[in-house]
């Protein structure tokens, strides 16, 4: 039998590990958006939500260089996968076309790496802008903690950010269109039926995430969640 | 009995180092009822009595059971019609006029040999690496000496239907050939008579399947929609779990 490294780095170790970590990606945009609801909450609902984020101290180190370590090795493999195929067949079709069916060809499945590697640079930006952006110091129970909020909301009034977001976040959703079926598959999904019931389920879980993502920074620009800030909204 | 003028590009290559080309060819009194391949046989008598060169094309049953015939009509492998190897479609799906490209599979690991002949060998080398099962030789056992459940031994036999054309490569963007391997991992795993080989089996196999440069799939399920006796990509969620198993036990 293979080693355990030999085989997580074989072909279908890998597509596997795309499968685990997409889920994991996935489980945590959800806990992601759970979060972010926090605006349409009591003024500062949001700065509550990230004292209590702090307060899982090293815990939270732990997930965070966790969910780092997912989304590098998905990134990775996602990318290999691209550039695997162009050495699989260096020389194209001149005519090509899908057969229909029950190929899941489309506009989604065929934008993976695209969409993904949108992502990849999104989220070196987003946390540059939120994690290590500038904030302000505020108290909240008498405790001393950052303004989270007024830096979002701030961020929002700029149109390039609100509608950059919205765009992106719909490249999420494309991403997600397929993916959330295909990592069912990846993880051995036989079933015909519940496969047929995945790829709606994951459809419908993919416009839900992407709506979520793409109505706040857009609620936000047109004047929303502007309450116990300082900053001056439309 | 109308006929028909169609217009054919066909993919024209001398050997493996050849760059080839595409080459027209009209070929005209095209009946309805030709089958695919007649047609290429038409075209290749027209070019013998020009004294050039017939295309090459493979082609041994002509009935959809020995997946010889694999090429690529109008970037679709096997043609337009699903469930349907290239031998069993006929001109009646095309009018008159109609312009048909015509390539070879293509995938780094089925090298062309010559026009629309590729070397899939590259399968044969992944089935000796584990298609098989262990049995008794001597005289033929009792069929019905291991009860098989009905439907297992449904679901095996359809897997068991590849007939190895190589269309899932052909129609893969990735050039993959999960569902291949897929298909024979699952239909001998599925089955108690591939039982002690189960393990080695389908490490060995998608072990080969990477080595013979195919790429990774990525669930896009176009191989199923082009196979001609539909193996449905359920084949390749089997090999991923009985691989898992394989390596953690
Ligand atoms: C929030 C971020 C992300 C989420 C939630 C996510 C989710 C997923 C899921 C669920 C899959 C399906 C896995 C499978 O088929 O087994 C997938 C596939 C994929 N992801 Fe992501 N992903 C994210 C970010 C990225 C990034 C940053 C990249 C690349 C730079 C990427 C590239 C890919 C590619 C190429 C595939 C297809 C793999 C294949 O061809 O089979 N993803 N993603
Ligand atoms: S020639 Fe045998 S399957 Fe087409």
């Amino acid at each position: 039998m293979p080693t355990l490294l030999k085989a997580a780095t074989s072909q279908v170790g890998r597509k596997i590990l795309t499968g685990v970590t997409g889920v994991l990606l996935v489980l945590f945009i959800f806990f992601h958006l759970g979060g972010n609801l926090a605006i349409f909450g009591e003024a500062d609902a949001m700065n509550r939500y990230s004292l209590l984020l702090h307060d899982l101290g090293p815990l939270l180190w732990v997930a965070r260089i966790g969910l780092l370590a997912v989304f590098l090795i998905h990134a990775w493999i996602g990318i290999s996968i691209w550039i695997n195929k162009r050495k699989a067949r260096p020389q194209n079709y001149q005519v090509y076309s899908s057969k229909g069916g029950p190929s899941k060809q489309s506009l989604s499945s065929r934008s993976m790496a695209f969409t993904g590697v949108v992502l990849l640079i999104f989220v070196v930006f987003h946390l540059n802008t939120f994690a290590f952006g500038d904030m302000e110091t505020i108290l909240i129970d008498g405790r001393e903690t950052h303004d989270v909020k007024s830096l979002v909301i701030d961020t929002f009034q700029n149109p390039l950010y609100a509608f950059g977001y919205a765009f992106v976040m719909l490249l999420l959703g494309t991403h997600l269109g397929h993916g959330i079926w295909s990592a069912f598959i990846s993880l051995g999904l036989t079933s015909k039926k519940a496969s047929a019931a995945m790829y709606t389920i994951g459809g419908v879980v993919a416009v839900i995430l992407a709506f979520g993502f793409i109505f706040i920074p857009l609620y936000i620009y047109f004047g929303g969640g502007c309450e116990a800030t300082l900053i001056e909204c439309r | 009995m109308s006929t028909m003028t169609i217009n054919l590009k066909v993919w024209r290559q001398k050997n493996t180092a050849d760059s080839g080309g595409f080459q027209d060819y009209k070929l005209n009194g095209v009946s309805e009822h030709m089958s695919f391949l007649e047609m290429l046989d038409v075209l290749n008598e027209q070019l013998i009595k020009e004294g050039k060169d017939p295309v090459e094309f493979d082609h041994d049953c002509r009935e959809g059971i020995c997946g010889s015939c694999n090429m690529v009509i109008n970037g679709r492998a096997h043609g337009p019609k699903r469930l349907t190897a290239a031998c069993q479609l006929h001109m009646r799906e095309y009018s008159d006029g109609d312009t048909i490209v015509i390539e070879p599979p293509r995938a780094k690991a089925f090298p062309i040999i010559r026009d629309l002949v590729v070397d899939r060998s590259a399968f044969d080398r992944i089935i000796e690496a584990g298609g098989y099962v262990s049995v008794k030789t001597g005289a033929a056992p009792e069929a019905n000496l291991i009860p098989v459940e009905q439907d297992v031994s449904n679901t095996a036999f359809d897997y068991a239907t590849c007939i190895g054309c190589g269309a899932c490569v052909a129609a893969c963007p990735n050039s993959s050939a999960s569902l291949f391997t897929g298909a024979k991992v699952a239909h001998l795993n599925s089955l108690p008579q591939g039982e002690p080989e189960r393990k080695r089996r389908t490490v060995a196999m998608v072990e080969q399947m990477e080595k013979e440069g195919f790429g990774d799939c990525s669930n896009y399920a176009e191989c199923e929609a082009v196979c001609p006796v539909g193996i449905s990509i359920s084949s390749i969620a089997k090999m991923r779990k009985d691989y898992v198993k394989a390596v953690f036990s």
